[in-house]
């Protein structure tokens, strides 16, 4: 595939993401502030994203599986995944994490069980999907091409 | 928007104050100005904390992050001036993002943005009690942080003009002085600013966003004098530090002037403490205000709350109310309540025009504080029930309870406080409805101000004045004022009438109401469509429903048509206003905390579904967020997924939070003072969590 087409199939598979619902206009903010002094800076959040997000989501299933779940435990993890989430666009996760949030408020465990598996599959697609996007991007990259702006008339 | 100059200042070891300087002219200034400001932002999820971090760099901000709040305490204490504005997240593991706050504006009084992804009124009014200056709901956009700077603006001129009022003889004198020390300090008046290019330290810097900002040269030539180790001589308006002692000293000069006399220049003499200046002393007292306001809010809210519902309370809360009324007076004249701020909630209430006197705190806020306990006057103009209550406390140029120590009267304002605020919750709980509460008027008057339809002000008293009750209060008393008003329009109205004197809710009785409080009692809004859910399920239903007849959609509409009008303090409430008393205390405590209510009014407005045990319907999210653009002050209301079948619903749901609001405002009780600027403009919606 030349480098024309790999950009055009980044600028498709973007596009998509947003389509779908994957990702929001706030991933586009983080587009915009990538540029030639920050380079890499989209991944360089995402991947901090997932990391943190691993850790959340792990603490999460930890103090869900306890005998007495203690929500005031629960709580916060999910309000800080909601926030990290929606900083880097990742909508339905966020959106997830708010279902999640009133079910803790409810203190429903069961409902919060399937909430959790409910976020960690959102969060497991989107990191694929993100995962592939930068993998075509650096393909470009490597090629010599520049990563095409997204236009997406948000 | 950044200049390019700012290379200029961002090299420069204190920051970058050189973008700002350049150009002499005030505008010029301004134009440079946020290039360079020094930001420290705080959150513990180190996503946030990158982007943002990014973020305010391509705003060409200078940035600290830190990820924990004990840090960034620590920081700031061993660079007391290294920075202008601090963001803090409100979600911390090792200390809640309020804490900072109060610690933020007790020690270093420096404007703080908080932050979250919670976007619940509860949340938000905490923001506003506890002084922040603004709220950002994640995910933060960049728009937003784009004008974070003029917070810091704000501020220096809020200090700056309090000063100014206090008499043209003062300033003056001032004038006289700081030119005097301009001069000496090589900058003429007009010079200053060039001469503030010099300074590179960090002390300018904070001065030199301050006098860039300032339309008044006289007072930047003050601060201009090469003075990196003059804090004392009143040349910047150095962030001093009021240790107890000084803090002492100057509550018995207030209190020997008299709280609502108390004027920065003769506080300042009275305290005689050399290298004060009297900005320092004047901005010292706008906290104090807010403060002793914060404080003597609760008092009197639960004075209104005790007036409309518990007659048997009368004598409880009469001396409280006295108490409040005074320390109402106390705050506003200390400047714990912005003065203006409290010169146009009282004004708004009331149905005047804000009058603030030169001293910052309006005539009629004496007055108006008074009325907070009463309940009955909803519509009383100033001078009239007013007229006499506002004599009192004007008479008595010191009250006992300011008397003395600040903390004594600290103390003996959250015993009143304390007692009236459970006395309102016992008598919301129980379902009196704040009948009066409705408005959170400061009008109100408790003694027998001869107004018309009691109810709406009652409540809206209170929750003005108290930010601790606020959250009880906005709800209920936004709302409760309905409960008592046959119609439905009621309580609504009121308290979205209250908040915006422009809205002419004609439909609602109150709109006689409207006017008067515009800030005090409804900082959320008028929302005359939105029918304040009444405390009582049933009832708000109907009322819901009843109201919606009158104003059509609720929240919606309202919205639309008030687009102008909308302060932070209307948008709140009128969603939330279904609350009773509770979204009433909180718009008022919005109002007022938020003295200039710009049209950057994005209030969280949605509540937070389900969070009391309500099941929020999936698709009934009320989440009305309304958010103003930020250039042109619509308000757009944007209801997530709610259908307009769902209005009752939501309101419902909303009113579920009641529970929380009080027990938040249970918990704020004890809180200490707060010295956060109540500069608040509004929130910012940024973003709107979908």
């Amino acid at each position: 595939m030349d480098l024309v087409q790999k950009q055009k199939s980044l600028q498709d598979y973007t596009k998509s993401l947003f389509l779908e619902g994957i990702l929001d206009s706030q991933f586009l903010q983080l587009q915009q502030l990538q540029d030639e002094s920050n380079p890499d800076f989209v991944s360089q959040v995402v991947t901090l994203f997932f990391q943190d997000s691993d850790r959340i989501l792990n603490d999460l299933s930890l103090s869900l599986d306890q005998q007495v779940v203690d929500f005031k435990k629960v709580d916060p993890h999910v309000h800080q995944l909601k926030g990290s989430s929606s900083s880097i666009g990742a909508q339905r996760v966020k959106n997830a994490c708010v279902v999640f949030r009133s079910f803790c408020e409810q203190q429903n465990v069961e409902a919060c069980h399937r909430c959790l598996q409910q976020v960690k599959q959102e969060y497991y697609l989107v990191k694929n999907r993100l995962e592939t996007l930068f993998k075509l991007e650096q393909q470009i990259v490597a090629s010599g091409g520049m990563i095409p702006a997204v236009e997406l008339g948000f | 928007m950044m200049n390019p100059s700012h290379g200029r200042g961002l090299g420069s070891a204190g920051g970058s104050s050189s973008g700002r300087n350049q150009g002499g002219g005030g505008e010029t200034v301004v134009e440079m100005f946020p290039s360079g400001l020094r930001v420290l932002v705080v959150d513990d999820d180190p996503t946030c904390l990158m982007i943002l971090e990014r973020m305010l760099r391509t705003c060409l901000y200078e940035v600290t992050k830190c990820n924990r709040a004990e840090m960034a305490l620590s920081l700031l204490r061993k660079n007391k001036h290294g920075f202008d504005i601090v963001i803090s997240d409100v979600h911390m593991p090792d200390m809640d993002g309020f804490k900072l706050l109060e610690h933020v504006g007790l020690e270093m009084d420096l404007p703080v943005i908080m932050m979250s992804a919670d976007d619940s009124k509860s949340v938000v009014l905490k923001g506003v009690t506890h002084g922040a200056v603004d709220y950002l709901i994640k995910p933060v956009r960049m728009e937003a942080l784009k004008n974070i700077w003029q917070h810091v603006v704000r501020k220096r001129r809020s200090e700056w003009s309090v000063p100014e009022h206090s008499g043209s003889i003062e300033e003056t004198g001032e004038r006289q002085q700081q030119q005097h020390r301009g001069g000496g300090g090589g900058a003429a008046v007009s010079g200053g600013e060039d001469a503030v290019d010099d300074n590179s330290s960090s002390v300018n810097e904070g001065n030199n966003w301050r006098s860039s900002s300032r339309k008044r040269k006289d007072e930047e030539g003050e601060e201009q004098g090469d003075d990196k180790d003059e804090d004392a001589s009143n040349l910047k308006k150095p962030r001093v530090v009021w240790s107890v002692e000084l803090h002492q000293q100057f509550v018995a000069a207030v209190n020997q002037l008299g709280v609502e006399k108390a004027v920065p220049k003769k506080i300042l003499e009275l305290m005689n403490v050399p290298g004060l200046t009297r900005e320092n002393v004047a901005s010292h007292l706008q906290k104090y205000r807010i403060y002793l306001r914060r404080l003597g809010g609760v008092s009197q809210h639960q004075g209104n709350l005790n007036n409309s519902f518990m007659t048997g309370q009368d004598a409880s809360f009469g001396p409280l109310s006295t108490l409040n009324g005074f320390d109402l007076q106390a705050l506003a004249v200390t400047g714990q309540l912005p003065a203006q701020s409290l010169a146009q909630l009282q004004a708004a209430g009331l149905g005047r025009p804000a009058m603030v006197s030169k001293s910052g705190l309006p005539v009629s806020s004496i007055v108006d504080e008074r009325s907070i306990f009463s309940f009955d006057n909803t519509k009383t103009r100033f001078g009239e029930g007013l007229g006499h209550h506002g004599q009192q406390p004007q008479q008595q140029p010191q009250m006992n309870l300011l008397h003395g120590v600040p903390t004594g009267l600290q103390q003996q304002l959250p015993m009143g406080n304390r007692m009236s605020i459970q006395q309102q919750i016992a008598a919301v709980r129980a379902g009196n409805s704040v009948q009066n509460n409705g408005m959170l008027m400061p009008l109100a008057g408790q003694q027998s101000l001869p107004r018309g339809p009691p109810p709406m002000l009652t409540s809206s008293q209170s929750s003005i004045r108290q930010p601790m009750l606020s959250n009880r209060i906005s709800e209920r008393s936004g709302f409760s004022g309905r409960n008592n008003i046959p119609e439905s329009s009621r309580v609504l109205p009121t308290s979205y009438t209250n908040l915006t004197t422009q809205h002419s809710s004609s439909s609602m009785p109150y709109n006689n109401f409207q006017p008067e409080l515009p800030v005090n009692s409804f900082p959320l809004a008028s929302a005359p469509g939105i029918s304040v859910p009444v405390r009582k399920a049933t009832s708000y239903q109907e009322e819901v429903n009843s109201s919606e007849a009158g104003f059509t959609t609720p929240s919606y509409d309202m919205f639309t048509t008030r687009q102008n009008d909308w302060d932070l303090r209307n948008i709140g409430i009128a969603f939330d206003s279904h609350q009773d008393s509770e979204s009433a205390a909180f718009s008022a405590s919005e109002a007022y905390s938020s003295s200039s209510m710009s049209r950057h009014n994005t209030t969280v407005a949605a509540t937070e579904h389900g969070r009391n045990h309500q099941q929020p319907p999936s698709g009934m999210v009320q989440h009305h967020q309304v958010y103003a653009d930020g250039n042109g002050g619509s308000v757009r209301v944007k209801s997530e997924r709610v259908a307009t079948d769902t209005a009752t619903m939501a309101f419902h749901e909303q009113y579920s939070n009641q529970e929380d609001l009080m027990s938040a405002l249970l918990k704020q009780e004890g809180i200490a003072p707060v010295d956060g600027e109540f500069d608040f403009d509004a929130y910012s919606i940024d973003n709107i969590p979908v």
